[in-house]
């Protein structure tokens, strides 16, 4: 059973249909990246799984929990599904080890010391064991993300959502956000990425979907998909990435 | 010839302005602990409750910033008896200053709330927290920590705005410095003691909003972490 599946989805803002009936299934271990231009769809998609945006159409199979349009509980589906954003989005007030400790504590009532283990072991994962007790603005980009993913793994769950992680970077703070996460990948995370690093999807993912005016226009095994794209518009935005 | 300042007169005086500064402390304590409270109930709703909620709350809003704080504090005075409710000077005028408050600080919460970035919250939801409890943990402090000065500022002016219940006879500063004024015809004296009192007030209660920033948005020092095994310094208000 697939651990996320889209059932022709739709996604319109009146008459702009920004996701024109996404149909994906992603089975669990699946490591897939999502690629495509600016505007293509591939965010809102992202932001679609976790409800944080609404559907206007189809459905959404995630780790046993459904989404269609209107649904409006989906915290326990949250519980179960990390999301790591593009601007890290820390909480400022709140040192790393009470950013990571926040959602364990207040969302699944974790008792404090389980949550400072957690939290602890979650940073070694990430290999910032030794900035716990730092605030955000004390950290490089790089090391925010990381700990965003940390924050996230915290929660323990089934499938994680990367949205343009590496976008905000600088090239080598991209390689060390990049390492942490294929070390997930090599672990067995479920994972959905949408990124622009073309080097890194066809690496790491064992699938890569190419979204196109809000459709998936092109998917395969990344290998394939990288060297042998069947349409003009992938062969098109990927040329410049070949050397 | 030159007016002569004579003191005595009023400073023997000195219970009545204690027993008036005292009741002024009471009188804005309270206004002031209750009006933030509704203030800030007012701005969860206009930010995100329901839309006849928010109407409500615009309109509790809208009438009591466009009328002058006397007027607010006749109409409780005078017009609670009329729903059955007598109460005293004392405790009209507090409840009038409490929602004269309420609807400053409801708009300056607001602007805070307004100031946090969207993805912040989103953050919040997306680590399956509720929208109130995303408000409370993730929201309030760096919004509180944006409007601080305004806030605190609107505080100022409600303490020195209590004056005005003395029209009420409610128990104040003013009041007890009309007395005195009455008892010993030293006008510009008592007055003088009375604006004197009311700066060294206004000192004491920013100083109180000074110590309570440092409470509210003090960082943790991170050595306190490095003890292995330890629990982190200060958690407690990521409890649940």
């Amino acid at each position: 059973m697939p651990a996320v599946q889209l059932n022709n989805i739709k996604k319109c803002y009146g008459a702009l249909c920004v996701l024109d009936g996404i149909n994906l299934s992603v089975e669990p271990r699946d490591v897939v990246a999502v690629i495509g231009q600016s505007g293509s769809g591939k965010s809102t998609m992202l932001r679609c799984i976790n409800g944080l945006e609404q559907i206007q159409g189809g459905s959404i199979d995630i780790v046993g929990h459904r989404i269609e349009p209107g649904t409006h509980s989906l915290r326990s589906l949250r519980k179960e599904v990390g999301m790591v954003f593009q601007s890290y989005n820390l909480f400022p007030h709140l040192n790393v080890a009470e950013n990571i400790m926040l959602a364990p504590r207040v969302v699944k009532n974790v008792p404090k010391q389980e949550a400072w283990e957690t939290a602890q072991m979650v940073l070694k994962q990430v290999g910032l064991a030794d900035k716990v007790g730092a605030y955000p603005d004390e950290l490089s980009g790089g090391q925010q993300q990381r700990v965003a993913i940390a924050r996230s793994l915290a929660m323990k769950p089934k499938v994680m959502l990367f949205d343009e992680v590496t976008s905000a970077l600088d090239p080598q703070l991209t390689g060390e956000v990049l390492k942490t996460i294929a070390e997930l990948a090599a672990a067995g995370m479920t994972m959905i990425l949408v990124t622009h690093e073309m080097g890194f999807a066809r690496q790491v993912a064992n699938r890569t979907v190419f979204m196109y005016k809000g459709q998936i226009w092109e998917e395969g095994r990344s290998e394939d998909l990288f060297a042998a794209p069947k349409t003009p518009e992938l062969r098109s935005f990927i040329a410049p990435n070949l050397k | 010839m030159a007016y002569q300042m004579h003191f005595g007169p009023v400073l023997d005086r000195a219970p009545e302005f204690v027993d008036g500064t005292i009741n002024t402390i009471l009188l804005s304590g309270q206004g002031i602990v209750i009006g933030l409270a509704i203030g800030l109930a007012v701005a969860i709703i206009r930010v995100e409750g329901p839309r006849w909620l928010d109407q409500i709350a615009v309109a509790y809003i809208e009438i009591i910033r466009n009328t002058p704080l006397l007027v607010q504090v006749f109409l409780f005075f005078f017009g609670l008896p009329y729903i059955g409710l007598r109460l005293s000077a004392d405790t009209s005028a507090i409840i009038a200053i409490s929602f004269n408050l309420g609807a400053y600080s409801a708009e300056i919460f607001r602007a805070g709330f307004l100031a946090i970035p969207k993805s912040q919250i989103e953050a919040g939801l997306a680590l399956g927290l509720t929208r109130l409890q995303t408000i409370r943990y993730v929201v309030i402090v760096p919004a509180l920590k944006v409007v601080f000065p305004a806030l605190t500022g609107q505080l100022t002016l409600t303490l020195l705005g209590s004056s005005v219940v003395c029209a009420i006879s409610a128990n104040e500063l003013t009041l007890a410095a009309s007395k005195v004024e009455s008892l010993t015809f030293r006008s510009l004296e008592t007055f003088l003691v009375a604006g004197a009192i009311y700066v060294t007030l206004t000192f004491v209660f920013r100083f109180t909003y000074w110590l309570i920033s440092l409470w509210l948005f003090h960082r943790k020092d991170p050595a306190r972490f490095q003890i292995a095994g330890a629990l982190p310094h200060g958690q407690e208000r990521v409890e649940a």
